[in-house]
């Protein structure tokens, strides 16, 4: 089984979100980068289905170099080699459209990617990326196994979930709790160093929209405190000055 | 040119979220509206639409569209821009909603715009203001595709409900059996329970609640407040609480317009989901919890005291 896994580059979520440039560029001052949580979730399961049935995993990354470490992360933690298409992602479409080059040229027998990433939270790429291959893409899938080559799942619905059925090929975007997250241990660590990272060029595509400037809310009011044996004046508060009862 | 606006059901029922959606569509000023609903639904149900600002309501019945098949929906929703020469097409974001609309953005060349929190700047071309950064900020984007889809964050609204009833029209689509390759065998949806991001106020529990036989405090209030519940990750971790409850960073992003967080410290990573609520209220026993920074109104206390006295209180209030 091939199996592509395909991980964003995004800030660590404790990082303090900020702009420059007159509120047009993200600040990345400071910025620790991770591979994105859910995209780890859905390495981490790809490994672990590896171990369970054998299988190739390839990590992919549609952006530039500052991203090659959190690449080698991903070959630390299982993925046998990996692949970045050297162009900035405009938007989910423009990268939706490298990944599926990449998937055409190689023929996955799974795409996993995290349901959305967390610094646009578009949730749309492995969607779009179903759509150009014309294959089924489902999401947000919370458990995957896959048997005789057919990947049975569990997706999360409001308020449940729903066991689905889908002979492969297929796209997944992945969330807790499919697997737990994998630390790299030092053998992982050093063999990562050797494994293949192939820097491909990118193929010609579009982007449908486009980024004009970022806002930040407006800081919080400070906060009203209440005495624990005054509830009923929370009550009163609640419904008479922030109206929401 | 007419808005097309994707309306979801639940049990039978409109989603309120979807009625929100209608509502955003009538608000743009650019009619028609026409919602569409796929799988079973009674006429009479559908009509209510128009009270929303639907003036018709396109409706495919086909058994075959019962269940929330993603590569189905997506085909029968590009064939629904098509046949209703719609340029928009606007849905409240939801688990389905968002997984069908990214194929239909590829099948029909649209561009798209999630999490979008207020209506369309059309001034000069297509312009939204979205959600990013799970709350932490927002993106101005411009759509430059002739065709947009735009999925809605809760309360990027008012809700209308003064509309005229709206006429419902059968619609045909052509079912490919190549888009059925997916089967949901089984769905297990907590029944009576409102759904947590249709919920205009959610109570929400943490690890300071000590073990999931104290969740009747949560309940407790919850009902009391006709509010869903929801916890932070380490609870349903620990299978205190089913996982569609987990908000935050990498749970559910919800913005009601109460929240009231119980036991909850307030890790960055769970502020990450509710920071976009109206109101926020923290009842910890830490004074020095984080969550008073991210609250509007706060208080010091034991939860295992304080939350039956509010439940009463607000019981009483009634
Ligand atoms: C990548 C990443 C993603 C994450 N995603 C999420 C996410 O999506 N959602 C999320 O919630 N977390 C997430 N986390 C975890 C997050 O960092 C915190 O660990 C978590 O939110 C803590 O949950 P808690 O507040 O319930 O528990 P704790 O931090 O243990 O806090 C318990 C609180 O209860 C209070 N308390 C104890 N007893 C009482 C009492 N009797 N009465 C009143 N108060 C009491 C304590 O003072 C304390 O403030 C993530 C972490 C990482 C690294």
């Amino acid at each position: 089984m091939k199996i592509l896994v395909c991980i964003t580059h995004v800030p660590d979520t404790t990082s303090r979100i900020a702009f420059t440039d007159d509120h047009t560029k993200f600040d990345s001052n400071g910025v620790q980068y991770i591979i994105g949580p859910y995209d780890d979730y859905a390495l981490a399961r790809a490994v672990e289905l590896k171990e369970e049935l054998g299988a190739s995993i390839t990590a992919l990354h549609v952006g530039g170099p500052e991203a090659d470490p959190t690449i080698r992360k991903a070959l630390a933690i299982g993925a046998d080699n990996a692949i970045r298409v050297n162009v900035q992602g405009e938007d989910s479409y423009h990268v939706a459209q490298q990944i599926a080059a990449v998937a055409k040229e190689h023929e996955y027998d799974l795409i996993l990617m995290g349901r959305e990433s967390i610094d646009f939270n578009g949730g749309q790429v492995h969607g779009m990326v179903g759509a150009l291959l014309n294959i089924p893409s489902i999401s947000p899938v919370m458990k995957l196994i896959i048997e005789d080559g057919v990947a049975h799942m569990a997706r999360e619905i409001e308020g449940g979930k729903e066991l689905v059925e889908v002979p492969l090929p297929l796209v997944a975007g992945c969330q807790e709790p499919i697997a737990e997250w994998k630390i790299p241990n030092m053998r992982g660590i050093m063999s990562a160093r050797s494994k293949p990272l192939e820097i491909v060029a990118p193929i010609d595509s579009e982007s449908r929209t486009s980024t004009l400037k970022f806002q930040l809310p407006p800081a919080k009011g400070s906060v009203k405190m209440i005495g624990a044996d005054q509830v009923e004046e929370l009550v009163t508060l609640l419904k008479n000055e922030a109206k929401v009862l | 040119m007419s808005i097309l606006v994707f309306v979801e059901g639940d049990q039978g029922k409109i989603k309120n979220s979807s009625r929100e959606a209608v509502s955003y569509a009538a608000a743009m000023e650019q009619s028609p509206v026409v919602a569409l609903a796929l799988g079973s639904f009674q006429a009479t149900e559908l009509e209510t639409l128009g009270t929303n600002g639907a003036d018709k309501v396109l409706h495919a019945s086909s058994a075959q569209l019962d269940q929330g098949i993603i590569q189905a929906y997506a085909s029968v929703w590009a064939q629904a821009l098509e046949q209703s020469d719609a340029d928009t097409l606007v849905l409240a974001k939801s688990a389905l909603g968002d997984a069908v609309a990214a194929r239909v953005s590829v099948l029909s060349n649209a561009s798209i715009g999630s999490n979008v929190v207020e209506l369309p700047d059309t001034s000069d071309g297509f312009k939204v203001k979205r959600s990013i950064y799970s709350g932490k900020a927002f993106a101005h984007m411009k759509l430059n595709s002739d065709r947009r889809i735009l999925t809605l964050n809760k309360n990027a609204i008012e809700l209308k409900t003064d509309g005229e009833s709206a006429q419902v029209e059968q619609f045909n689509p052509e079912l490919n059996q190549q888009d059925f390759k997916v089967t949901i065998t089984s769905t297990d949806r907590a029944t009576g329970e409102i759904l947590l991001p249709e919920a205009d106020i959610v109570v929400s529990g943490g690890r300071g609640l000590k073990g999931p036989e104290n969740w009747h405090l949560i309940e407790d209030l919850a009902l009391a407040l006709g509010a869903a519940t929801s916890c932070s990750k380490p609870v349903s971790d620990m299978e205190w609480r089913p996982h569609h409850e987990h908000v935050g960073q990498t749970g559910l992003k919800v913005s009601p317009s109460l929240y009231i967080a119980i036991g909850i410290s307030g890790a960055i990573q769970h502020l990450a989901g509710v920071n976009s609520s109206k109101v926020i209220v923290v009842i910890n026993k830490d004074p020095e919890a984080p969550f008073f920074k991210a609250a509007d109104y706060g208080i010091v206390g034991d939860a295992f005291e304080v939350v039956p006295k509010l439940t009463a209180a607000i019981n009483s209030s009634k």
